[in-house]
């Protein structure tokens, strides 16, 4: 399979301290794959430099062949790449098909057209008969999951999820976990997930990447990575992971 | 077409609606000189309160300046009379490109660097200031000395060239207010309104949802001073004298603003409702003090605040969304 999104020797510098130090890695069309390491590993400032928020300082992303590092959030979106934040941002005054419908527009121009399509998602995520309820009013993990269909109704070739497991309970992981790989076989959505939860990292990723200090120190299959020494003495420690 | 516009509206809201609208034609058959002058004082602050609901209530730009783009639709339309005997209605075509370009330039500058909350809202009324400064310094339109409209009695309405009797006035704005909000309406209803409120939301997180919201901040802007300045052509050519001073001054864009908050910011009927609330509120207290032969100065000022303060503190939302609960409608972002 090819690769979907190539990212290529980047770094990230905030004043003294490197977040990200000449990392590289590929993610095949229509995989799933999971990038962890302990906080402060550079997660999510790879995400950032992926998404758009901020460029890196070296190295670059390409995307579908075309490089967007350095281009901005919203037209990264537009090129294919949707994505969660760690700390969910649903619009809170607006009902929760609304904020969907935020994100269905974006390739539609008729509210009709984005209203239907964001029925399909909702119904996906088991947040259909809770349309109506202020997005502000949904417990976590109901706002969890409407983050993941927001950026899904944006139409993403890519959806980069940023912890959508932390702080749910283990049904819930698991529910979403299920919801996840129904997602990527039955439309080949390609997924790219910051996660702690292992269990859910193990459910899921084809690949995982092992970060630590802004560097990979690991990156392969899910079984070969957690027996790897280096990622057990940095990350996992003594935990039973199966 | 009709369908459309009432598309999603529940049969008790149309009826409502209806007799809303059929009191309101009506009203200047009954209502004497001094109370129609109220009604197109409440229509005129109805339809900018609309429109400057488009800034803040929709995408969420406070703007403490929208006196500019009154001031600028008047001056425009009436230095146009004034000179070349212009009417008001082609006076239109300049004076709302120019003032959505005013708008523009705001946004452009605000939204490419980044300037936003209270910092765009200073900007605003920077702007305001600095027209009203330099409208006293403009000989073109008589500077701080006025510009003034010929006035003489008029035989009949003459709507091509707004001169005429109040009650022509009071249609127009009457007019103005219904097209205004089927218009917001139309808006809010639209890609450009889901926009517009996510923005509103959290700006952030509509960029990452694909919002190019630079260009639909500019929009909002854009809208909003178009249809202020239109407002300002009526003001004109209804009070046929202009002072930069009193125009553009910051006073008279809070006076916009205060409409909306208390009826309800972002909803649709919150800025009609609040035209009606305040005026009223405005009007009943000078009538009172009358009555009661109160005559110290400012002492009506102080119970209108006072009033303000109640119903904001008792009703943060609006009159409009506790209003629309109690007789049994709901609308969309309340």
């Amino acid at each position: 399979m090819s690769a979907l999104i190539t990212v290529d020797n980047i770094s990230k510098r905030f004043r003294g301290l490197v977040a990200v130090d000449r990392l590289s890695f590929e993610v095949a069309q229509g995989s799933m794959f999971a990038v962890i390491g302990p906080n402060g590993a550079g997660k999510t400032t790879v995400f950032n430099m992926i998404a758009g928020v901020f460029a890196p300082d070296n190295g670059s992303i390409t995307f579908a062949g075309e490089r967007i590092d350095g281009l901005p959030l919203d037209r990264v979106c537009r090129r294919g790449v949707g994505r969660t934040f760690q700390i969910v941002r649903p619009f809170p005054a607006l009902t929760v098909e609304d904020n969907v419908i935020v994100g269905a527009l974006l390739h539609r121009s008729h509210v009709k057209d984005a209203q239907a399509h964001t029925r399909e998602i909702l119904r996906r995520l088991d947040l259909y008969d809770k349309r109506g309820q202020r997005a502000s009013a949904l417990t976590l993990p109901d706002r969890k999951r409407l983050e993941v269909a927001r950026a899904l109704a944006t139409d993403p070739r890519l959806l980069l999820l940023d912890e959508v497991m932390a702080g749910l309970r283990p049904t819930e992981t698991d529910r979403m976990v299920a919801i996840l790989k129904e997602l990527n076989r039955e439309t080949g959505l390609t997924i790219l997930l910051i996660e702690h939860v292992m269990r859910a990292v193990m459910a899921l990723a084809s690949r995982i990447l092992v970060l630590h200090h802004g560097a990979a120190i690991a990156e392969g299959e899910p079984s070969a990575v957690v027996r790897d020494p280096a990622v057990i003495h940095s990350y996992l420690g003594a935990e039973d992971i199966a | 077409m009709i369908a459309r516009l009432t598309d999603g509206v529940s049969r008790r809201a149309l009826v409502l609606l209806g007799l809303a609208l059929a009191a309101a034609l009506v009203a200047p058959l009954f209502a004497g000189d001094y109370l129609l002058t109220v009604l197109i004082l409440i229509f005129y602050f109805a339809y900018v309160g609309q429109a400057w609901n488009i800034m803040m209530g929709f995408a969420g730009q406070l703007s403490l300046g929208h006196a500019l783009y009154v001031g600028l639709g008047a001056y425009t339309a009436a230095a146009l009379y004034v000179h070349f005997g212009v009417g008001p209605w082609i006076g239109l075509l300049v004076a709302v490109p120019l003032a959505a370009l005013a708008g523009a330039f705001i946004g452009f500058l605000a939204f490419r660097f980044r300037v936003g909350g209270v910092y765009f809202a200073i900007l605003t009324i920077a702007v305001a200031e600095f027209a009203r400064v330099g409208f006293d310094h403009l000989s073109w339109t008589a500077g701080s000395s006025g510009l003034f409209l010929p006035v003489k009695q008029y035989a009949h309405n003459d709507l091509w060239l707004l001169r005429g009797s109040p009650a022509m006035f009071y249609y127009v704005l009457l007019t103005a207010t219904v097209l205004a909000f089927i218009g917001c309406r139309a808006l809010l209803k639209s890609r450009i309104g889901y926009f517009w409120l996510a923005i509103r939301e959290d700006e952030q997180a509509a960029r990452a949802a694909g919002i190019d919201t630079f260009r639909y901040k500019m929009a909002a802007v854009v809208i909003s001073a178009a249809m202020t300045s239109f407002a300002g052509v009526i003001y004109a050519f209804y009070y046929n004298n202009l002072f930069p001073e009193q125009v553009f001054h910051i006073s008279r864009s809070i006076e916009i603003i205060l409409g909306p908050i208390v009826g309800g910011v972002g909803t649709l009927f919150g800025p009609i409702l609040g035209a009606f609330i305040l005026t009223g509120l405005a009007e009943t207290l000078t009538g009172a003090m009358a009555m009661l032969g109160i005559d110290l100065p400012g002492a009506k000022q102080v119970f209108y605040g006072i009033c303000l303060l109640l119903v904001i503190m008792a009703l943060p939302d609006g009159v409009w969304p506790w209003l629309a609960r109690r007789i049994g409608l709901k609308e969309r972002g309340e």
